[in-house]
C-alpha cells in the first residue's frame, strides 16, 4: 500500500483538546500461548476523544482493542499482565464482572454482525436484557433515538420489522453502531468499522464517529490513514506488538518522532 | 518458466497452445467425474426402485382381504360352540378367528341373540390366498379335497357371495396365530410408545450435552476423551446397546423386560450420540460473529446460547433428531436382546407392559411359513418405509424452510 499523505487535508484533523484520561493502560503485556502479542503497552485514552490505532497487519491493534472490553477472555490460552484502569476499576482484574464492563465499553466489529432478527429487536435486545428500559414506548423511543444517532433512521424508519440481515453492508454496520450505543456505554471500541464499505457509507460512518465523540470515548482501529487523520484527535502507531508512538494526530502525521512511524505513514512498509 | 522474458507474439502463441492442451484434458476429467456421479446416482435409485416394486408387488394384496357371505344363526347355544352358527359346508371357508369372535356377540350386540341374519364373514386365509392367485388348489399336486374346495369357492364367487374388501383388520388387529386375523396395531402402538420415550430420553440429554461440550467445556484431556468416546459410540454396533440396556435398565434398575420403557431407554441410549453429534455440528455452523456480537453487548455465555446460538441452530438440531429417531424406529437388533421380539397380540396400554415394534413384527412374520404372512411381511415393510420416508421428508423440509443466509 502506498500512501500519498500530501493528498490528505490535515487542516481537517481534529485538534486535540486537553481532555481528562478515560482509560489508563500501564505496561500491558499479552501472550497468545507462547506468542508475545502486546509488549508493554502504556497509553491513555482521553475522554470524549477519538483515538486511532494504526499499524501494519498483525501488529496487535485488534488484540489491544479487545483487552479494553475483555473480549480476549473468549480466546483460549491468553495471558495478560499489566493494568488497565478506568476510573478506580482495573479492567484486567480477574474478579471483574465482564458482563457489567461490556455495558460500559461497547464494541463494533470489522464485519457487520447484526443478529438475524428484526431491526427493532437488534437494537432493543441489549437494553431490555440489561433492564435499561421497559418494554413499550420507553423502548420504542430508545430504538428510534439510537437509529437516528447512527444516521440510519431515514432508511429504515418504515421497516423496523424487517430483518437486520436484509440491509446493505453499510446499513448493517450503522445498525451495529446503533445497537452498540443503545446500551449507552461510556467507551466505544471500533475495529475497522468501515473496512468493507464504499466511500459514501464510509463518509457517513466517519461523520457519525465525529458526532459520537461529543458523548463517547472512542478507540478505532483503521488501516486507512486518511480516515485516522480525519476522525481521530489522537493516534497510536503499533508495530509488531510494540507501541512505537502515541501523540495527537497532527503531530503523528506532520512531525512523527520515530523513524518507523514516518516510514509507515509515508508508505515505506507494505 | 522465465517470468521476465518479453511477451513476443510467438511466446504468446506458445503459452496459449499449452493452455489449450491442458484445457482439453481438464474438460475430459470433468466429464468423467460427472459421469461417475450420475452413474452412482442411477445405480442407487435403481436398487431402491427394485426394492420398492418388489415390496409393492408382494405386499399390496395384503391391503385387501376376502370376505364371504354366510347365514348366521345367533341362537343362544350356538354362541358357545360357534361352529354350529353357520352351515357345515362353510366351515373351511370362513375364518376360524371370525367364528371364535362370534362369542363376543352376546356382549357386544345382545339384540342379535336368538335371531338369524346374513353377515359378511372374514374368509379363511387359504380361500383368500387362492382368490389372490397366491395359492394353487387345482393343480396336479393338490388333493381331491382341495380341488373340491376350489370348486366351491369359484361357485360362491360366481354367486357374488365372496368379495374382496379393504383389510381394516390389518391396521386394527394385533398379531395373531390365525394368519387372516393378524395385523399391525399392537406393533404400531408399541412403536409409538417406544419412540416417544426415546425422544423424551435422548433429546434433552443429547442437546444439553452437546451445548456443554461445544460452548462451555474447557479444551482438556478429559473433554477430548469424552469427545472421542461419543464419536465412537455412534459407530458401535446397535446390538451392543441392547446388551447395555439389558445389563443396566433391566438387570440393574429392574425395568420390566419387553416393555416399551426398556425399549425406549435402550434406543435412547443408541440415539444419544447421533443427537449429540448433529447438535454440535448445528451449533458450530452458527458463525462466531454472532457470539461476539452477543458477548460484546454484555450477554453472559448462557444468555448467548439461549437467545442467539440455540434458536439459530434449532432447525439443524431437529433435523438431526428426526434422522436419529427414524434410525431408532427401524432398529431391531438391540430390541431382540431386551425381549421385544415377542408375540404380542394385544396393544400395550402403558409403558411397563410387554410391547413389540414394527420392525420386530415384520421380522416375526418373515419367519412364518404361511403365504398370508409373506404378504403381510411385505405390507408391514411398506408401512414402516412410508413412516420413515415421511419422517425424513419432514427433516428435509425443515432444513429447507429455515435455511439461512448470513
Ligand atoms: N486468537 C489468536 N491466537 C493466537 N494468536 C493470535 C490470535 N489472534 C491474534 N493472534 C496473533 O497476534 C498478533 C496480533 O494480532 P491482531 O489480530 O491483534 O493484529 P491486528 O493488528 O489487528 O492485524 P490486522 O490489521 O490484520 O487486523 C498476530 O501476530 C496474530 O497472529
Ligand atoms: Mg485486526
Amino acid at each position: 500500500m502506498t500512501m500519498n499523505l500530501a493528498a490528505t487535508d490535515l487542516s481537517k484533523t481534529p485538534t486535540a483538546k486537553e481532555s481528562p484520561v478515560k482509560i489508563a493502560c500501564t505496561d500491558v503485556n499479552l501472550w497468545y500461548g507462547d506468542k508475545h502479542a502486546l509488549k508493554g503497552i502504556t497509553l491513555d485514552l482521553k475522554q470524549n476523544e477519538v483515538t486511532a490505532l494504526i499499524g501494519p497487519s498483525g501488529c496487535g491493534k485488534s488484540t489491544f482493542l479487545r483487552c479494553l472490553n475483555r473480549m480476549n477472555d473468549q480466546i483460549k490460552g491468553v495471558r495478560i499482565e499489566g493494568s488497565i484502569m478506568m476510573g478506580e476499576t482495573d479492567l484486567l482484574d480477574p474478579k471483574l464482572d465482564v458482563v457489567n464492563l461490556r455495558t460500559h465499553v461497547g464494541m463494533v466489529f470489522q464485519k457487520p454482525n447484526p443478529f438475524p432478527k428484526s431491526i427493532y429487536d437488534n437494537i432493543s435486545y441489549a437494553p431490555l436484557m440489561h433492564g435499561l428500559v421497559k418494554k413499550g414506548s420507553e423502548c420504542d423511543d430508545l430504538v428510534e433515538d439510537s437509529i437516528k444517532k447512527a444516521g440510519l433512521w431515514d432508511e429504515v424508519a418504515d421497516r423496523l420489522d424487517a430483518s437486520g440481515t436484509g440491509l446493505s453492508g453499510g446499513q448493517q454496520q450503522r445498525l451495529c453502531i446503533a445497537r452498540a450505543i443503545a446500551v449507552q456505554p461510556e467507551v466505544l471500541l471500533m475495529d475497522e468499522p468501515a473496512s468493507a464499505l464504499d466511500p459514501i457509507s464510509t463518509a457517513t460512518i466517519e461523520d457519525l464517529i465525529q458526532e459520537l465523540s461529543d458523548s463517547y470515548t472512542i478507540a478505532i482501529v483503521t488501516h486507512n490513514l486518511q480516515q485516522a487523520a480525519r476522525v481521530a484527535g489522537y493516534t497510536a502507531f503499533f508495530y509488531m506488538g510494540d507501541l512505537i508512538e502515541y501523540d495527537n494526530t497532527g503531530q503523528i502525521f506532520t512531525n512523527p518522532g520515530q523513524k518507523r512511524t514516518e516510514d509507515y505513514i509515508t508508505g515505506r512498509y507494505g | 518458466m522465465d517470468m521476465t522474458a518479453e511477451m513476443t507474439p510467438e511466446r504468446r502463441a506458445e503459452l496459449d497452445a499449452r493452455v489449450q492442451r491442458k484445457l482439453k484434458k481438464r474438460y475430459r476429467a470433468a466429464k468423467r467425474f460427472h459421469f461417475y456421479c450420475v452413474g452412482s446416482l442411477v445405480l442407487a435409485i435403481s436398487f431402491l426402485a427394485f426394492f420398492f416394486t418388489d415390496m409393492i408387488s408382494k405386499g399390496h394384496s395384503a391391503f385387501q382381504q376376502a370376505h364371504v357371505q354366510v347365514d348366521v344363526d345367533y341362537a343362544e347355544k350356538n354362541l358357545r360352540f360357534t361352529k354350529r352358527a353357520i352351515a357345515e359346508d362353510m366351515h373351511d371357508i370362513v375364518s376360524r378367528g371370525w367364528l371364535r369372535d362370534l362369542r363376543r356377540v352376546k356382549k357386544e350386540n345382545p339384540e342379535l341373540v336368538g335371531t338369524k341374519a346374513v353377515a359378511w364373514a372374514l374368509a379363511d386365509d387359504e380361500v383368500d390366498q387362492y382368490l389372490k392367485g397366491n395359492k394353487d388348489l387345482t393343480g396336479d399336486d393338490n388333493t381331491v379335497e382341495q380341488k373340491a374346495l376350489a370348486a366351491r369357492i369359484d361357485a360362491l364367487k360366481a354367486d357374488g357371495k365372496i368379495k374382496m374388501k379393504f383389510n381394516v383388520g390389518f391396521f386394527t388387529n394385533g398379531d395373531s396365530k390365525i394368519p387372516e386375523m393378524s395385523g399391525l396395531w399392537s406393533a404400531m402402538v408399541g412403536s409409538i410408545l417406544v419412540m416417544v420415550l426415546t425422544l423424551l430420553f435422548s433429546f434433552p440429554i443429547g442437546v444439553m450435552t452437546a451445548i456443554y461440550l461445544e460452548e462451555f467445556a474447557p479444551d482438556n484431556r478429559l473433554t477430548q476423551l469424552i469427545e472421542i468416546n461419543i464419536n465412537n459410540l455412534a459407530a458401535v454396533p446397535s446390538i451392543l446397546f441392547g446388551l447395555l440396556g439389558l445389563a443396566i435398565f433391566i438387570n440393574f434398575f429392574g425395568v420390566p423386560r419387553s416393555s416399551a420403557l426398556a425399549g425406549g431407554l435402550t434406543l435412547g441410549l443408541m440415539t444419544l450420540p447421533v443427537i449429540i453429534i448433529s447438535t454440535r455440528a448445528a451449533l458450530r455452523a452458527v458463525p462466531d460473529t454472532i457470539r461476539q456480537a452477543a458477548y460484546g453487548m454484555g450477554c453472559t455465555e448462557w444468555r448467548t446460547v439461549r437467545d442467539h446460538v440455540l434458536p439459530l441452530s434449532m432447525p439443524g438440531i431437529l433435523t438431526g433428531t428426526i434422522i436419529g429417531i427414524a434410525q431408532a424406529m427401524g432398529e431391531t437388533a438391540p430390541l431382540l436382546i431386551i425381549g421385544m421380539m415377542a408375540y404380542i397380540p394385544e396393544a400395550p396400554e402403558g409403558f411397563l407392559q410387554a410391547a413389540t415394534v414394527l420392525p420386530a413384527q415384520i421380522f416375526t412374520w418373515a419367519g412364518m411359513p404361511e403365504r398370508a404372512y409373506v404378504e403381510r411381511t411385505a405390507a408391514g415393510i411398506l408401512v414402516l418405509m412410508s413412516v420413515l420416508i415421511l419422517m425424513n421428508a419432514s427433516a428435509v423440509l425443515l432444513r429447507k424452510k429455515f435455511e439461512r443466509r448470513w
